[in-house]
């Protein structure tokens, strides 16, 4: 993964950013400041409507900057696609497409591809390389409405990784996976922090933010809480988020937290 | 008379070789593009396309023009227009094309009334007469044929990259709207190429039916554009020499033969054919997730 270090290593940076919904005034998510640093892995966490969806398509440049500044290793989101790679949360891909596991694999690399395209060894191998790092490189020729949504999970997530970016973006990757997709998931993100790739998640799913986040941001259409996991998982934080504890999240949490 | 003879009699006649060229042509590039039609959910805006351009051929062809120069600037103009409703948020897409094509669609029947002969004329321009080709209209066929399949070499990712996952494509910065406005351009290109053939009404056939029948059969794109291909040639081929033995109408026979297979293709496509489903003793390993 090469790619330029910016001196600070920051890999994100909001300031004063606004977000809105798309074809709308009504304001989705206000940011006073965030800075999140290469290498790390972001827990994006907060109820239903929170913004955290809005945040990272805003990332991947499919929604704009309102208002205020959002910058990607110091450039706007838009201005260099490669940077980033993203896994959608309800991917709105036709499941009955004519298309197999390699095919979305390879799709990764587009975005280093020029007009007209052409696929070269290279950029298959590496394709392959992302599935196997997935566990599903023998499914490769597989059509792609065969496989578990689990599996289907990690082909989005090798196609990803064969895009090759310093940024890693993946929206409630967890839900409705098998625990095999859990802990590759979790597996990737650790190889991928190593090699000072960023990875930032938005999730649900709180039990597992302690052991495999190092920075947690806590958001309820604006940032509540922004640290590591020992500081955000806090009670009263999460109340402000959650509005109260006990009636939400009883089931959810791990009973110390309260 | 030997199989070979039946093959070869109908040929002394250069309109029939003629249409069969052009059939054949037109059978490869509706196939190849319809793949995409019915991948992105294109088929009522083919159909709508093919209806619109009614006003533009009348009006070449009362001025003496050819017909294909009124229908293309036709096709463009209601485009725009589809484009330009669909702006307005209160209004989907489909129900602006909707208006557009009726509404261009009865233009086109206002213009032919005034005319004498009206029903001879409007017939000709809803059923088209693939036997009738000009040696002119030939080598537009050829150069729409060459344009299309050019393009879609040249865009193949693109557009799958589109019709698959257009969020992915708009997040790695591919340029949309000029993607799709290139890709509704070639469509309109085909579309006013083939009225001529098989006119108005059944020019979506040729779009959809090889397309679908080509998906039925196979779970890879590359493959089912060349298999859509071969389908809507083949189908050109049968149903020109069927309606040449028993007297039917060429561009229908055309149409009805490419919906033939379709239905053999629903019925004994292996894995997915309804057949296969029936076996007993073979449960579909096709299931979903």
């Amino acid at each position: 993964m090469s790619h330029r270090n910016s001196a600070s290593g920051v890999a994100l940076e909001a300031h004063q950013l606004t977000l809105r919904y798309p074809d709308s005034e009504a304001v989705a998510l206000t940011v006073e400041h965030l800075c999140i640093h290469r290498g790390q892995r972001v827990a994006l966490i907060g109820p239903n409507g929170a913004g955290k969806s809005t945040l990272l398509k805003a990332l991947v440049g499919l929604l704009p900057v309102a208002q205020g500044s959002l910058t990607i290793f110091g450039r706007h989101p838009a201005a260099r696609p490669q940077a980033v790679a993203y896994v959608p949360q309800r991917r709105e891909v036709d499941w009955q497409f004519p298309i197999n596991a390699l095919d979305v694999a390879l799709m990764g690399r587009d975005v280093h591809l020029r007009w007209p395209r052409w696929i070269c060894r290279q950029d298959r191998a590496k394709a392959l390389a992302a599935l196997r790092q997935v566990g599903m490189a023998e499914h490769a020729q597989r059509h792609i409405a065969v496989l578990s949504g689990g599996q289907q999970q990690r082909i989005f997530l090798a196609r990803a990784l064969a895009q090759e970016s310093p940024l890693l973006l993946l929206d409630e990757p967890f839900v409705g996976v098998d625990t095999t997709t859990e802990r590759v998931i979790f597996h990737v993100m650790e190889q991928l922090a190593h090699t000072g790739v960023t990875v930032i998640v938005a999730t649900h799913d709180l039990l597992t933010v302690e052991a495999h986040f190092d920075q947690v941001v806590l958001l309820h259409q604006h940032l509540i809480a922004d640290g590591s996991p020992q500081q955000v998982l806090q009670p009263h934080l999460l109340a402000q988020a959650y509005g109260g504890p006990l009636a939400l999240f009883q089931e959810r949490m791990p009973h110390e937290l309260f | 008379m030997s199989f070979f003879d039946l093959l070869v009699e109908p040929l002394r006649y250069d309109f029939f070789t003629r249409g069969l060229v052009v059939g054949v042509l037109l059978g490869a590039t509706c196939g190849a593009l319809g793949c995409f039609v019915v991948l992105r959910g294109l088929a009522f805006v083919g159909d709508a396309i093919a209806h619109a351009i009614l006003p533009g051929i009348v009006i070449a062809y009362l001025l003496g023009l050819n017909i294909f120069v009124g229908a293309f600037l036709m096709g463009l103009l209601v485009a725009g227009a589809i484009s330009f409703i669909s702006r307005h948020q209160q209004l989907r897409e489909d129900t602006a094309i909707g208006i557009v094509f009726t509404g261009a669609f009865a233009l086109g029947i206002v213009l032919i009334s005034r005319q004498q002969g009206y029903t001879r004329d409007l017939t000709h321009f809803l059923i088209g007469n693939i036997l009738g080709i000009a040696p002119l209209d030939l080598w537009i066929t050829g150069g729409v044929t060459m344009i299309v399949l050019s393009g879609l070499c040249l865009f193949f990712r693109e557009w799958t990259l589109m019709a698959f996952d257009p969020v992915h494509a708009r997040a790695i910065g591919l340029p949309m709207g000029a993607l799709h406005l290139g890709f509704m351009a070639l469509l309109s290109l085909t579309i006013v190429s083939g009225v001529q053939a098989v006119g108005i009404v059944l020019i979506a056939a040729l779009l959809v039916t090889p397309a679908a029948t080509a998906r039925l059969l196979t779970d890879r794109l590359s493959v089912m554009i060349g298999l859509a291909a071969l389908l809507g040639s083949a189908a050109a081929l049968t149903g020109l020499f069927l309606s040449y033995y028993i007297s039917i109408a060429s561009g229908a026979a055309v149409v009805l033969t490419s919906t033939l297979w379709f239905g053999s293709a629903l019925l004994l496509a292996p894995q997915r054919g309804l057949l296969w489903n029936w076996l007993p003793q073979r449960t579909s390993t096709h299931s979903s997730f």
